[in-house]
């Protein structure tokens, strides 16, 4: 899939990249991930610049750690791989679980302590 | 300090926080228009496979006979700041999806109903649901090309809202507008919150 020695800068996986293989053949049929939950605006980033491929990882995994590089939400990994977000769920679990990504879970609304998230919302689209 | 080029400690980089703000209404009233007038990127696709038993994808076993729907949301992305991310999500339009909304719905910040008043039947769902939910949300009426334009008080009346609830015109292609409607969505829900803070005695 990548070719040794070509920049991770670049995103090998582009808009109109269709699916390698079917869904359930990229997770082994698995339909949970090994770790985490995973919102669909998670936040998501690789922990390092590029993985060498090893046992247990294959293309899906290594391109979602090159498109990781910049931080992006689960929704976004799985619309640039066009694969179904439930199994960019897993394979993100995989990731996590090898300390190859980190993740943040986005606060519930309950969460969020003040009002100051809808203040910069509001200021952030006038500036648009 | 100094990393190797290849490698970066776990939890060094400090992610920014990830909100989310709905559009809902019927089907062909311009959610996707909106989300991509507004998103620093053309709304991007994300899609769920469904199966009748649940969500996510197929288990392998037992998958014969299994019927599977794919339900596909298109999104776009606003970054606000270094520390704050928003994403617009369109709804799937389909009632039955009630539970991919349940998912969508948690943690938003709020929701605009889109309505087209040639068929203002097609919002209801939406509007039940996010008062249901308690979901803040404003109504925008999208002003298609030779709908007749009605006041928005007969909007409000004709969807049965309670007052407080914004009605307003939008159209869904222009950025300024779209962004209009966003603005008065979040200042809604700050006056709800407040009101809220109220009740409970805080």
């Amino acid at each position: 899939m990548t070719v040794p020695g070509e920049s991770t800068e670049e995103r090998w996986v582009d808009d109109h990249a269709g699916p390698v293989v079917r869904p359930y053949a990229v997770t082994g049929g698995r339909a949970r991930p090994v770790t985490g939950t995973f919102d669909l605006i998670s936040l998501v980033t690789a922990t390092r610049s590029e993985v060498s491929p090893e046992v247990g990882l294959g293309p899906e995994h290594l391109a979602i750690v090159a498109l990781c590089q910049r931080i992006q939400s689960v929704a976004e990994v799985a619309a640039h791989l066009d694969l179904p977000v439930g199994t960019i769920r897993v394979l993100l679990g995989d990731l996590m679980a090898r300390d190859l990504v980190q993740v943040r879970e986005p606060r519930t609304t309950a969460g969020l302590p003040d009002d100051s998230i809808f203040e910069a919302v509001i200021n952030g689209l006038r500036a648009l | 300090m100094d990393y190797g080029p290849s490698e970066r400690p776990a939890g060094a980089v400090p992610l920014p926080t990830a909100i989310k703000i709905l559009v809902a209404g019927g089907f062909g009233v311009g959610k996707t228009t909106m989300v991509g007038a507004v998103s620093e990127t053309r709304p991007l696709r994300t899609e769920e496979v469904l199966t009748e038993t649940g969500v996510g994808i197929d288990d392998l076993s037992g998958v014969e006979g299994k019927t599977t729907t794919t339900v596909a949301m298109d999104f776009g992305r606003i970054t606000i700041s270094d520390d704050l991310v928003l994403y617009l999500f369109g709804t799937p339009g389909q009632d039955r999806f009630w539970f991919v909304w349940d998912e969508l719905a948690l943690g938003a910040l709020g929701a605009v109903v889109l309505a087209d008043t040639r068929r203002l039947a097609d919002c209801f769902p939406s509007i039940d649901y996010f008062e249901g939910r308690g979901t803040p949300f404003v109504v925008a009426v999208n002003c298609f090309e030779g709908a007749r334009r009605y006041r928005l008080d007969e909007v409000q009346a004709a969807l049965n809202l309670d007052p407080g609830v914004p009605v307003l015109l939008c159209d869904a292609r222009q950025r300024e507008s779209s962004k209009e409607v966003l603005i008065t969505l979040m200042e809604h829900a700050l006056k709800i919150r407040e009101s809220r803070r109220r009740a409970a005695g805080n």
